[in-house]
């Protein structure tokens, strides 16, 4: 399942709906991310997360659908805020059930993996020096490319 | 063809999206960013790193000799920074 929204959400009650009902289910791994008060340093008081919404249903779908296709899994999420944070909000929640842990687990650093360098949102952060675009990080093309077979979206 | 801007290839060009007609021989995305360089200063500056712009076609990731025709939708925006 996917959601994209401004409002806050209750990590207890998602996992508590994506599992309800399924007794297949022996692992549930969830990852979630919230806004730091830093950044290289600086001071962050918010940020704003812009996103371009037909793309970002669009592949947030198309990961989903990738890691069930390679993990034997049950049930997945992905929660994605957009709009003004500030430090200690929640920004993303994924969550992968399966029977195992392992896939659970896999699954779950998959998602964030690929959702942290195909998902089309920008981070806006308001600093002391005023807004900053958050430049994108190579350790997460990095850590997106362990999973990749063959990636068709990779930079060229 | 309608154009959509995202994060600072927005604030660089100002503007959010627009709709353009390109001439006949912009038949690629390589093709589309250099027609569009030639428009002015401010998308000279936006495009001037080429490393730094991500483009779509129709919602999914487009790579330089990728096609574009006039019904498409084309995104231009920098590396994604969610999660």
């Amino acid at each position: 399942m996917i959601r994209v929204q401004e409002q806050d959400f209750d990590v207890g009650t998602e996992l508590a709906k994506l599992t309800a009902g399924n007794t297949a289910i022996g692992g549930l791994a969830v990852f979630v991310g919230l806004v730091r008060d830093m950044a290289g340093g600086a001071g962050i008081s918010a940020m704003t997360l812009e996103h371009y919404p037909a793309m970002t249903e669009k592949m947030l779908a198309g990961i989903e659908a990738e890691a069930q296709a390679r993990w034997p899994l049950e049930a997945t999420l992905i929660i994605h805020r957009h709009g003004r944070l500030e430090p200690g909000d929640r920004i993303v929640m994924v969550a992968a059930a399966s029977a195992h842990r392992e896939a659970a687990f896999e699954a779950c650093q998959f998602l964030m993996d690929w959702l942290k360098t195909k998902a089309p949102f920008w981070k806006l952060e308001e600093t002391e020096q005023g807004p900053q675009w958050v430049d994108a990080r190579a350790s997460d093309d990095a850590a997106a490319a362990r999973w990749v077979k063959q990636d068709p979206d990779a930079a060229e | 063809m309608k154009l959509l801007y995202f994060a600072w290839v927005k604030t660089k060009t100002g503007r959010a999206e627009e709709e353009v007609s390109p001439p006949a021989g912009v038949a690629t995305v390589g093709e589309l960013l250099t027609w569009l360089e030639g428009r002015g200063p401010e998308f000279a500056d936006a495009l001037s790193d080429r490393e730094a712009i991500r483009v779509a076609v129709n919602q999914s990731f487009a790579k330089p000799g990728d096609p574009v025709g006039p019904n498409d939708e084309v995104a231009l925006f920098p590396p994604v920074t969610g999660g």
